[in-house]
């Protein structure tokens, strides 16, 4: 058990990855030397050598459609794309190639295929650098779609995605890469990949999160005990496939659901959650599924940002609209 | 630079001591019997295209020699990464009548296993195959075998991004991978000098590709060449490109109507350059076949094209339930939900 920051957390977990399986590699850009713009791959190239842990040109679709190569030759790559607005020129590699190749194959070829997007705002950077592109993944089948919250998590779940058979774009939520915590690597008592978590039970209204969001609703929802609401946050972690059965037991016993997530909410991640749970949990519903998320621009400067990012004051209006009714 | 010919148009031999190759009747034989099965089964998929047996086919009349050349050049343990018009090439692999049609056939996206027959499926996305040869390639270095990997493209594919960065990153890791472009000269209604102002086999250069250029309708001169190539990728040479200059004879697919951009003088002035034909009056000035050998291959080339027929009859229908099953390793709750409604819907019409 140690303490570690989300950023070493997936660190010891490609390390443990790379150790693993002689097949895993790493890939991306300034990956090696440098260990990554966030350093998230520091001192792995120096370990595991050029040949696993590899410094690629600056071309996304090719980091992704090279990668791919790859898996067909037996190896499972683990990618990073530097920033989530880097993502664009992969678009068509994993939407039309790595998506789709087991089903246009019929099954015969697996993907095992990770992409690591560092995702969303909050640190005060420039354009095409805080972005949360989520949904684009989730509606896309043949994909997984993951995102941490905890080092924990981060740690465990990089080593799940890396061990699937199916490609899994894995999110890394850059404004929560330097919170620290406790990690046992030895022992994997961990829920599986496919699993969202109750990270704070509560009875009135469950609160639907993930990524850098879940730190921002626990603190709602502990501020909201002052008013004597009790508030359930679920941190989904998985995205694609959704963890229905999770959210829709939580639903059911509080009867009151809010979605908050960094990305806009127009075709997003909380318009399909609210229908799911409109669809499964209608006669148990005081309250329409409300959604709180960025604003229906794009992502403004870094200035504003901290109004386009739902804070907690933000979730709490939503969060008191939705026990109004 | 003129392109490597080995055989005139007239099927005179003019060697190339660069490009040395043993030229017996055997080995003549041998091609033009490929060729000429490739030939039938296009033919008879495209009957069945026009009968309404396919819901699309694209031909691959014209670019035989191109196709052949370059697969028998390789080893059966090379892998290869097609485009989508690669019949010959597949052809050469075993890959069946069946396998090949049953893509266009509208019963699947695939028909082939393709590590059994070291043959990538088709893609039809342009371009976005060099990326994975590049990373095939790149895993063949990791593993230290004396693979190589071949990946066909076309002229239309070479303006997109991804082409030039697999070209970029595989000459930078020096990974054992030979680009071979046939280009056709259209991309579907774009000419080849719409596309580029440099030719192919000179841009490659600039990455730092071995590039060279071939009579793509010279099937002896495609073999020499990329016999050459792959033998220097195999030794440590690094990637390679190789420019075929061909002709798509036919339109795009069926779907096109090749009349629209182009003129009939071209197409006769390509029609004399025919592969087959040129290869047809080097066995013939040579006495290297006989009235046996072509009753015998014509026999097979009527035989396939029977088989090619035969087999997409016999195409039964598709049970939708295989999409609900081949998009995750494992099937997601949702998904197996929404299978069940469907199911149950389609069992409720039955009453």
């Amino acid at each position: 058990m140690s303490v570690l920051t989300l950023s070493k957390a997936i660190n010891t977990g490609l390390r443990h990855a790379l150790e693993d399986d002689p097949k895993v590699v790493v890939m991306g850009e300034d990956v090696g030397g440098l260990g990554g713009v966030f350093r998230v791959t520091d001192g792995l190239q120096k370990d595991f050598g050029s040949d696993r842990v590899i410094d690629t040109p600056l071309a996304e679709a090719s980091i992704v459609g090279t990668a791919i190569g790859l898996a067909l030759r037996g190896y499972r790559p683990v990618c990073e794309i530097q920033f989530d607005g880097f993502v664009y020129p992969a678009f068509s590699q994993i939407v039309s190639q790595l998506a789709k190749m087991r089903a246009r194959t019929s099954g015969l070829l697996s993907m095992p295929v990770v992409i690591r997007i560092p995702v969303g705002g909050g640190i005060g950077a420039v354009e095409h650098h805080s972005e949360s592109n989520e949904a684009y993944f989730a509606h896309t089948a043949g994909l997984r779609v993951v995102c941490c919250s905890n080092p924990a998590d981060a740690h465990w779940m990089l080593r799940q995605a890396v061990r699937s058979d199916d490609p899994v774009i894995f999110y890394e939520p850059k404004r929560r890469y330097w919170s620290k915590a406790e990690v046992d690597e030895s022992e994997e008592r961990v829920l599986e990949l496919d699993r969202a978590r109750i990270v704070r039970p509560g009875r009135d209204l469950t609160l639907l999160t993930y990524g850098g969001m879940v730190q921002t609703c626990l603190d709602a929802a502990e501020a909201a005990t002052a008013e004597g609401r009790d508030i359930e946050v679920v941190d989904l972690r998985t995205l694609s496939p959704l963890d229905l059965d999770t959210i829709t037991a939580s639903v059911t016993r509080t009867g009151r659901c809010v979605v908050a997530h960094e990305a806009p909410t127009f075709a997003g991640l909380g318009a399909e959650i609210g229908s799911a749970v409109t669809e499964r949990c209608f006669y148990r519903l005081e309250a329409p599924v409300l959604r709180v998320g960025g604003f229906n621009t794009p992502y403004p400067p870094a200035k504003v940002e901290d109004q386009y990012l739902p804070d907690l004051d933000r979730v709490l209006d939503t969060v008191d609209r939705a026990l109004a009714f | 630079m003129e392109p490597v010919q080995l055989l005139g148009p007239d099927g005179t031999l003019n060697p190339d001591p660069a490009w040395p190759l043993e030229i017996t009747p055997e080995l003549c034989r041998e091609l033009h019997r490929r060729m000429m099965l490739a030939r039938s089964f296009d033919n008879a998929a495209l009957a069945l295209q026009r009968q309404g047996e396919l819901g699309l086919w694209l031909q691959s009349l014209g670019q035989e020699a191109a196709q052949v050349g370059s697969m028998l050049a390789l080893r059966n343990t090379d892998h290869v990464f097609p485009s989508y018009r690669e019949q010959a090439a597949a052809l050469c692999r075993g890959i069946t009548p069946a396998e090949l049609l049953v893509q266009w056939r509208g019963n699947a996206h695939s028909g082939w296993d393709p590590a059994r027959y070291r043959f990538h499926i088709y893609t039809l996305v342009l371009a976005a195959q060099l990326p994975h040869a590049t990373g095939y390639a790149m895993g063949v270095q990791r593993d230290g075998t004396d693979e190589i990997v071949l990946v066909y493209f076309g002229d239309g594919s070479t303006s997109q991004g991804e082409a030039n960065e697999a070209f970029n990153w595989a000459a930078a890791a020096e990974v054992p991978l030979l680009f071979f472009c046939q280009n056709n000269q259209w991309a579907i209604s774009t000419p080849t000098q719409t596309q580029m102002r440099a030719p192919l086999h000179q841009r490659a250069r600039g990455f730092g590709l071995d590039a060279h250029l071939v009579d793509g309708n010279d099937v002896l001169a495609v073999l020499a060449v990329t016999r050459g190539v792959a033998a220097q990728i195999r030794s440590g040479g690094g990637p390679a490109l190789i420019e075929a200059v061909t002709y798509r004879m036919a339109g795009h697919s069926t779907s096109d109507d090749p009349g629209r951009y182009r003129n009939q003088s071209e197409l006769d002035s390509w029609t004399v350059r025919d592969p087959i034909a040129r290869l047809e009056a080097l066995l013939v000035d040579r006495g290297w076949t006989d009235a046996k050998y072509r009753d015998e291959l014509s026999a097979e080339c009527e035989a396939l094209a029977e088989e090619t027929r035969q087999v997409c009859r016999e195409f039964g229908p598709v049970d939708v339930s295989g999409v609900f099953t081949s998009v995750l390793a494992q099937q997601t709750p949702l998904l197996a939900e929404e299978q069940r409604n469907h199911e149950a819907l389609l069992a409720s019409y039955e009453d």
